[in-house]
């Protein structure tokens, strides 16, 4: 009784504190500016059946994508096993499920335990690649610090995870031996059970199953909770991500529609620029391009919570390769930490305060912006659909149109296309002498 | 033999109206390197009596530089002059040797009000020789020559167009050997995003000379790009380390045009 009452509460704030939490990303993404993703229904289901659920984009890196595959596999299938367990907690039941579906649920059980072997050696071959082969790729500078702990964390759990699943089945089969003299057949715990349990009293073998049981899901509690504070949100967020993911093409840049107003203006020789707007038309203050998250639109912040850290954007990144101070996953993990700070502030001070901070400038620096080549190399390689470069086209955007600064270079080439319409300074009435020359 | 380049102006002034717009680029009228390729596909259209015209001094940049350096306000005012161009000539088809002026006309005009058809070189010269107008000579220039190709990312990535430039490669006796990192995972030749307007940021390696460093690797004869920055690129990085008499850099339509004896 007790048990079941414990069991009730932990549900109920073990939900709560999660929805609680969800409800805290979602407002701090609605702080960014609108963009319309409604359209190309089926083609956004589509996208995110192959890319999400699918894991296509995985496959370009085979090794990686099967350890994950195990672990993502092992993961969903439990949950089935999870219900089970929701339901016993509650109910103060044993293997519910277990009478009325006969050889179904061994077959149920069986899948899950192998899986969750699979899941167990991915896991361990995940973190030797972190801490021992130490791939360059999960050791850059901007992973320092809690993102490597999180990373590591992470793995962790889902060792104790499967180590706990093994825990109960197999000292409960062990029991269920003594009991009944017949095994549960389940695939491993069927080889567990002896080999590990044998011998033990009845008494000893119900604790362990009862510490198996209530560690697993403590856990899977914990984990649950630990998710929006940690780059492993992915396993939510891809779906939703993957579903709004940008369908143009990946070299056409966002239309600025406050400029096309403006520059409709200037070339229209009839156009009163003092005219009042139309009615129903709001005239809002916006900044060109984006300073701080709240420029960026909720696409790009969802990217950002969506972002696992993988690297293989930052990977792939041509500036970066070449030693150039700009990351990808860096600008992701910027505005997320950014993010997270301005709605913190926000909640505990009011919509209108200003902390003085900014995305640009007090995280991303100009140098960084200044070395993307656009190439959209990073967009490409992102499992999950995140778009990178968009932030950093509109974070330059301010600096440009906002603040006036750019390379001095590149001020030259713009005054170029100005007064000559090209990047060098060559006259107009020269653009056709290719044709008479030889 | 000299290049027949009707202007836009010439043919309306005659009543005429071309097919297809040859939209030359900024590259392609001034910079001397990439002047070649604009003859190489003049020389081509001549020969399949493509009815072209160039809007010669009425063309303008098309912007891209100024989109991507971030300054959206040259970018418009460049693409509605152009538009403004585009449509009083009624033009409805444009082929381009730049993927840079091919991406911004073919995916950002549209919203300004500027609707094309916008092709690739590489694909009208598929188009061209797959309709039998273009023949290429056999036992030609590049018998047994190791070809590579470079991904220019805005034909490539940006506009997922991979197989026209390799096909017409194909097309050649030579042998087409890809590097590791090509096609969707092509590495940038580093003058996309207004870069080859400016030095690099600072770093350990220039991003050319990585790139041309994988493509030496394979020991080619050629490194083919369809595109005059990454041709100057790769150009750079060839002569940095000094196999400029070993390696050529070159575009496909200069490849097809060799083959082609024009």
């Amino acid at each position: 009784m007790i048990a079941t009452i414990l069991f009730a509460l932990l549900l109920v704030i073990g939900f709560g504190f999660f929805g609680w939490n969800v409800m805290k990303v979602r407002s701090n993404i609605k702080l960014g500016r609108d963009i319309d993703r409604t359209d190309n229904k089926g083609e956004r289901w589509k996208t995110m059946l192959l890319v999400a659920f699918g894991q296509q984009k995985m496959f370009t890196r085979p090794i990686p994508a099967l350890l994950h595959l195990a672990i993502y596999a092992a993961f969903v299938i439990t949950q089935i096993e999870l219900i089970e367990i929701i339901i016993d907690g509650l109910m103060g039941n044993h293997r519910t499920f277990h009478s009325s579906l006969g050889g179904f649920y061994t077959f149920m059980i069986s899948f899950i335990e192998v899986l969750s072997v699979a899941a167990l050696i991915a896991t361990i071959i995940f973190l030797s690649r972190r801490n021992l082969l130490k791939l360059p790729r999960f050791n850059m500078s901007e992973m320092n610090g809690w993102p490597k702990m999180d990373g590591n964390m992470i793995l962790f759990m889902e060792l104790v995870l499967v180590l706990c699943i093994f825990t109960m089945n197999g000292a409960d089969e062990a029991a269920h031996v003594q009991l009944t003299g017949e095994s549960y057949g389940f695939a491993i715990s069927s080889l567990i059970g002896p080999a590990f349990f044998e011998g033990m009293s009845l008494e000893s073998l119900h604790t362990l199953e009862r510490i198996g049981w209530w560690g697993h899901i403590l856990m899977v509690f914990a984990f649950l909770n630990y998710l929006p504070y940690s780059k492993h949100f992915h396993i939510v967020l891809a779906f939703p991500n993957t579903y709004y993911s940008n369908l143009d093409k990946k070299g056409k840049f966002s239309n600025m529609e406050s400029v096309t107003k403006e520059v409709k203006l200037m070339m229209d020789p009839t156009a009163d620029p003092f005219a009042a707007p139309p009615e129903g038309e709001v005239a809002e203050p916006q900044r060109f391009g984006a300073k701080d998250v709240t420029d960026l639109t909720w696409k790009n912040l969802l990217d950002s919570y969506t972002c696992t850290e993988c690297g293989r954007c930052t990977s792939s990144c041509p500036a970066n390769i070449t030693g150039k101070l700009l990351s990808p996953r860096k600008i992701m993990m910027d505005t997320r930490d950014r993010l997270v700070e301005v709605g913190d502030n926000k909640r505990k001070h009011g919509a209108d305060y200003d902390d003085g901070k900014s995305l640009l400038g007090d995280y991303i620096t100009e140098e960084e912006l200044w070395a993307c080549t656009s190439c959209n190399a990073c967009v490409q390689e992102c499992p999950v659909n995140i778009d990178p470069l968009s932030i950093i086209v509109d974070l330059r955007r301010y600096l440009v149109m906002e603040e006036s600064k750019v390379p001095s270079e590149l001020t030259g080439m713009l005054t170029n296309i100005e007064n000559n319409g090209a990047p060098w300074q060559f006259s107009p009435s020269d653009r056709l002498n290719w044709a008479n020359e030889d | 033999m000299s290049l027949n380049v009707p202007t836009m102006a010439e043919m309306m002034a005659k009543g005429e109206s071309p097919d297809i717009l040859f939209w030359v680029g900024c590259s392609g009228s001034f910079d001397d390197r990439a002047k070649k390729i604009t003859k190489a596909l003049v020389k081509i259209l001549n020969e399949c009596k493509v009815q072209f015209a160039v809007l010669g001094t009425e063309e303008n940049c098309t912007g891209d530089p100024a989109k991507r350096a971030g300054n959206e306000f040259t970018f418009q005012m460049q693409a509605m002059m152009n538009i403004q161009v585009l449509d009083g000539y009624e033009v409805k088809k444009i082929v381009t040797a730049c993927p840079h002026c091919f991406n911004t006309l073919k995916n950002e005009y549209p919203e300004l009000g500027g609707n094309y058809e916008v092709i690739h070189h590489t694909q009208l010269i598929q188009e061209l020789i797959n309709q039998g107008k273009l023949t290429l000579k056999d036992g030609g220039t590049f018998k047994g020559k190791k070809i590579t190709f470079h991904d220019p990312c805005y034909l490539g990535r940006a506009n997922d167009v991979y197989e026209a430039p390799r096909e017409l490669i194909q097309k050649l006796d030579g042998e087409l050997v890809e590097m590791k990192r090509c096609k969707t995972n092509g590495l940038c030749c580093g003058a996309g995003g207004a870069q080859m307007f400016k030095e690099a940021e600072k770093g350990n390696k220039e991003i050319n000379v990585e790139r041309t460093e994988e493509a030496l690797e394979l020991d080619p004869d050629v490194i083919a790009t369809g595109c005059p920055f990454c041709n100057t690129m790769m150009t750079d990085g060839v002569k940095n380390f000094e196999k400029e008499g070993e390696v050529e850099v070159l575009d496909v339509a200069e490849l097809i045009a060799t083959a082609a004896d024009l």
